[in-house]
Formats: C-alpha cells, sequence, structure tokens
C-alpha cells in the first residue's frame, strides 16, 4: 500500500512539473511574451523595455527563467493581473466557490441519476430501457453544454417561467433559497454529460460485477437473486466509481467554463473568459494552470480513495 | 466500457463482409446515412436555395421560419438562416474532417514510436501525453486561442492540437503489444528497417483502432469548434460557422428562438451521427469487446 502510494505521488510529481513546463512554455509564446502588457500599452521607449527586460531576469537563459518562475509559482506569487493589480491568487481565490458549488452539486445528482439508471440497463440487459437509456446517454453526450444551456432558459425561464435566466442570486435578496433558485438550470446543464458517463460507466461497471464468480458463487449457494444484485454486485461494482470522480474532473472543469458563461454564473470560468477579454495574460495563464493541478491532484485522490477502498489492489 | 446495447448484434456476423455488416449494424448504418445527406445538404444545398449566406436584407430581419421562402426564417440582420446553416455546415464540418486528420497524424506517430521504442523514449512520450491532458481541453483551447489570430486554419489547428492526446495513447498501446508479435520478429530477421516495420507491418493490425478513434475525434472536434466559435475565440463573423450561428442567439432568444434551436440541432445531430458511426464500427472492426 505504502508503495503504491509512494509510486503514484512520485508519478503525479513529475506530471505537475511537466504540466508547469508547458504552462511556462504557452506564456513565452504570448506575444511580447510575458512583457506583453508593456508592449501592448506602447506608452515605453526601447530603453524602457530593454531596462524591464533586464529587470525581470527576461535576458536570462530559458531554464533560469522557468525555474525562477517555478520558484515564485510555488511559493504562491502567480503574478498580478494586468486589469487591476490584484494578485492572481486572491482573484482566483474570490471566484471558486460558486464553480465549486454547481461542480459538487452536478456530480451528486449524475451519481444518482446516472448511476440508478446504469445498474437497472446492466441487471435489465438488452431492454427497452437499456437501449434508450444507452441511445439516451449517446444523445447526452453529443449535445453543445452551451446548448442545452439555451434550450433551458429558453423552456424554464422564457416560456414557463419557474427558473431565472441567470446569474447568482436576485439583486437585493441572496438568500440561501434564492441562490438555491438560482443554481437547478445551471447545476441540470451540467450534470447533463456527467450523468451519461456515470450511466455507461455504472453499467459497464455492473456487468462485469455480475459476471464474477463470486457472483455464480454466491446463486449457487442459494443467495435470492435480489441479495446477489444489490448487496454482492452492487458493492463491487461502485468501487471503481471511485476513479471515475477523478478521471470525470476535466470534463467537469470544462463544462463550469460553458455552464458560467451561458448563465452568467460568477465563477472561475466566467473569470477566465473576461480574462481572455482582456488579454489578462497573468489570470489567464493562472487558472490553466490551477486548473491542470486541480486535474491531476484529484485524479491521484481518486486512486489513493480507490487503493484505500479495494483491498485487492494494495499490492502493485 | 462502451459495450453499446442499441447496437448488439443479434446474429452471426462473424462470416459476413464487413459492408454488409455495416450495412446491418443498428449503430453504424443511421449515422453514416445521417452524415451522408447533412454533407450533401451542405456542400450541394445552396444550389437549391435562393438564398445567398452573407445577403443583409434589414427589411426583413427575424422573419419566422415558412415565411417568405425562408425555410428557416432570417437572422438579426435579415439573412436567411438556411443559407448560414449549409455555409456554416461547411466550415464546421471542414473543420471537423481536417482538425481530425492532423491529429490521428500526430496522435499515430507519437504513439507508434513510444510504443515501438518503448524504454525512455516512449516514457518520456507518453508523460508528455499525460500532461497535455492534464489541462481541461476548453480551457487550453482558449488560452492557446489567445496566441494566435483566429480563423478556419487556426481553429482546425486549435482543435487538432488538443485532440491528438487520446489517439497516441491508443497507438502506443497497440504497438507496445505489438512489436514483440512473430511476424514483427520475422520481418526483423529478413532485415527490415524499423521504420518499414512500423508502417508496412505493424499499422495494418493498429487500423482498425485508428478508424474508430478518428470518427470519434470527427465528433469532438465538430462538439469543440462549436464551443470554441460560441465563446467567440473560433470562426468569426461574417463568415458562418455552427458555433458562432450561436454567438447572438442568448440576446434574441426571447424573441427569435430558432435563431438559437436550428444551429443546435444541426451540431447535435451532427455530433450523434459521428458518436454512433463511430461505436458501430467499434462493434463491426472489434467484435470482441
Amino acid at each position: 500500500m505504502a508503495r503504491y502510494l509512494l509510486g503514484r505521488c512520485w508519478q503525479s510529481a513529475v506530471l505537475l512539473l511537466l504540466v508547469s513546463f508547458i504552462g511556462f512554455g504557452i506564456l513565452h509564446l504570448a506575444p511580447g511574451g510575458p512583457l506583453s502588457q508593456f508592449v501592448l500599452s506602447s506608452n515605453l521607449t526601447q530603453e524602457d523595455i530593454d531596462r524591464l527586460t533586464r529587470q525581470l531576469g527576461l535576458d536570462q537563459p530559458f531554464v533560469v527563467q522557468y525555474l525562477d518562475w517555478l520558484g515564485r509559482m510555488l511559493l504562491g506569487d502567480w503574478g498580478r493581473s494586468y486589469r487591476d493589480g490584484v494578485p492572481v491568487l486572491l482573484k482566483i481565490a474570490a471566484h471558486i466557490q460558486p464553480t465549486f458549488e454547481i461542480m459538487s452539486f452536478s456530480t451528486v445528482l449524475a451519481a444518482v441519476f446516472g448511476g440508478a439508471i446504469g445498474i437497472l440497463g446492466a441487471i435489465r440487459r438488452y431492454s427497452l430501457l437499456d437501449t434508450l437509456s444507452s441511445v439516451g446517454a449517446m444523445i447526452a453526450l453529443s449535445i453543445p453544454t452551451f446548448w442545452f444551456g439555451l434550450m433551458m432558459i429558453y423552456l424554464f425561464s422564457i416560456k414557463l417561467g419557474w427558473l431565472p435566466a441567470g446569474n447568482r442570486s436576485t439583486i437585493g435578496d441572496g438568500s440561501l433559497g434564492d441562490i438555491l433558485h438560482h443554481m437547478i438550470a445551471p447545476v441540470i446543464v451540467l450534470a447533463l454529460v456527467e450523468t451519461a458517463v456515470w450511466a455507461q460507466f455504472m453499467r459497464s461497471s455492473m456487468l462485469d460485477a455480475l459476471e464474477q464468480d463470486y457472483i455464480r458463487t454466491a446463486r449457487a449457494k442459494g443467495v435470492p437473486a435480489r441479495g446477489v444484485i444489490w448487496s454482492h454486485a452492487l458493492r463491487n461494482a461502485l468501487l471503481p466509481m471511485i476513479t471515475l470522480l477523478g478521471l470525470q474532473f476535466p470534463t467537469l472543469l470544462g463544462g463550469a467554463l460553458v455552464t458560467e458563461t451561458v448563465f452568467n454564473w460568477p465563477g472561475m470560468g466566467r473569470l477566465f473568459l473576461d480574462s481572455l477579454e482582456y488579454r489578462d495574460y497573468p489570470v489567464v495563464m493562472g487558472i490553466l494552470m490551477l486548473s491542470a493541478v486541480m486535474v491531476l491532484m484529484g485524479s491521484l485522490l481518486a486512486d489513493i480513495l480507490y487503493a484505500a477502498a479495494d483491498p485487492r489492489i494494495k499490492m502493485d | 466500457m462502451s459495450d453499446l446495447s442499441v447496437s448488439a448484434p443479434a446474429r452471426d456476423t462473424r462470416s459476413m463482409h464487413w459492408s454488409s455488416m455495416l450495412l446491418h449494424n443498428r449503430a453504424a448504418l443511421p449515422g453514416i446515412v445521417v452524415i451522408a445527406v447533412m454533407t450533401t445538404l451542405c456542400f450541394l444545398g445552396p444550389a437549391l436555395n435562393p438564398f445567398n449566406a452573407d445577403h443583409i436584407d434589414m427589411r426583413s430581419r427575424f422573419m419566422l421560419p415558412l415565411t417568405n421562402d425562408h425555410l428557416l426564417g432570417t437572422d438579426e440582420l435579415g439573412r436567411d438562416v438556411l443559407a448560414r446553416l449549409m455555409a456554416g455546415g461547411r466550415i464546421s464540418l471542414t473543420i471537423g474532417f481536417v482538425s481530425m486528420l492532423i491529429s490521428v497524424v500526430i496522435g499515430s506517430v507519437v504513439g507508434m514510436i513510444a510504443g515501438y521504442r518503448g524504454g525512455v523514449v516512449g516514457a518520456v512520450l507518453m508523460r508528455f501525453v499525460d500532461a497535455v491532458m492534464a489541462f481541461p481541453t476548453i480551457f487550453l483551447v482558449l488560452a492557446l486561442a489567445l496566441l494566435v489570430k483566429p480563423g478556419i486554419t487556426a481553429t482546425a489547428l486549435l482543435i487538432a492540437a488538443t485532440s491528438w492526446m487520446a489517439v497516441a495513447r491508443l497507438v502506443e498501446g497497440q504497438y507496445r503489444s505489438l512489436r514483440n508479435s512473430e511476424y514483427a520478429a520475422a520481418a526483423r530477421t529478413y532485415g527490415a528497417s524499423d521504420m518499414r516495420i512500423m508502417v508496412a507491418e505493424l499499422l495494418p493490425n493498429a487500423m482498425s483502432a485508428i478508424v474508430i478513434v478518428a470518427t470519434l475525434n470527427v465528433a469532438r472536434a465538430i462538439l469543440l469548434e462549436s464551443y470554441v466559435s460560441y465563446l467567440g475565440y473560433g470562426i468569426q463573423p461574417p463568415a458562418a460557422s455552427w458555433g458562432n450561428m450561436l454567438n447572438n442567439a442568448q440576446i434574441y432568444l426571447t424573441s427569435a428562438p430558432w435563431l438559437a434551436i436550428v444551429p443546435g440541432l444541426a451540431i447535435t445531430l451532427t455530433v450523434v451521427s459521428f458518436n454512433f458511426a463511430g461505436e458501430g464500427l467499434r462493434d463491426i472492426l472489434e467484435p470482441r469487446s
């Protein structure tokens, strides 16, 4: 177990280093590189720019610059926003909660619904329900998330008037009930793709579990069908779903970006797009790096949880 | 994973030719038919539709579908929505195919080298693949979009740059198991070069897996194009794409909902078709799984 964990952590550290290298590379490809802010607001002379280049160490070799940048990142200095001079990390911190709100609610929704659909599909394999849910999952995976959001707004906000068309709260309200009311549509939109993936994974995980020897043993020793399915098979089928939490994290984050745009939800994705519009490179790069770091941490955490929950993979 | 019950073969297909298997596959056939119809309509449709996609007519803005010969109505500038849908489809489908081709070539080359060589080279290449995959696709595409001048070529390249990793992983796996096969060893004994073995001997065996992932990558590319263009960093107006047609649709959702409904349906239908075609091909080409 310890060896597995150590190996897995080491692997994540290497990936993190590579990720940082890619991030730094992208930053340097930006027009004007890290100096773009000054080059664009061009009331500086060439001499000023040369001086800045020396001051910021941009005349140093690439590797030195990279190590310097990496060191500052590790110490929490992610630069300041071009727009208002606020440190990037503070800016992100101010926007991360709304994003996590819709992400966590959607995950719960997707796990419950997708999981249930997947289990039923596996138990009644090739039934009408199974076929419909497989086709449904395929369609859900093919709908552009933002368009599904637009259709939700059209139906539930414009036609029926049941749900607000955007924002996190009504101006002057902002009570918990109000926020929850605003959250319904974005959470459903973000959950669509997740639900489909959960249904597909749950179905195949359940089918795998039902084919195991211990299921045959349980049936042979006279455990009733219901008991076989609900206690023997389901418990084992649920285990691999832990890794899905980690696997789906990138999709979920990307989906949150799009959902936040459609519903004007004040999260990290919104901040990312606003920063793109203003060419606010430090914030853009900060969010890009943070998203990759979160993805790596998410998958590491999921693997550790899985290892802790499943005694069979302790020795690897 | 994608043991899709809709396409569960009811008959024994082992003895059938692949083309007749295609005709009997309940996922692949409808997918391919819809793709063919959509493509034909987009590329030949303008001959049947009297309206020009870029013709602005301020007197006939926001016309409802089915009025004055405008089958799908007109948009905020009085342009014919059907004409724009077909023009946009040509761009979206082209980007889908071009990005798929680029991503499959890059992914295959990386995967072939990594899988066949193995060792340090393979490990470094595959860790690089993992690292790129750690970035959520949309974040990466948008950040890269800041660095280039937006346009059709740029959009296709951006999508390809963020879609080759899955291909590389797949091909690497194939080559890692194929490199020790008997016919690879046989080719080595008669002095074939690594290059020849990788391409002439092993590629045919990896081909069915590549064809499947290529089909699914077209779906992914069309979907990604719609995201990037919707967010304003892909195809730029006045050119139309299915994604950028939805750009302004949200503002007019109350007064002109068809501007949002029509392009979204086109994207969904096309992407679903490519996904079904891909899953159907998987049943046909890799029947064991």
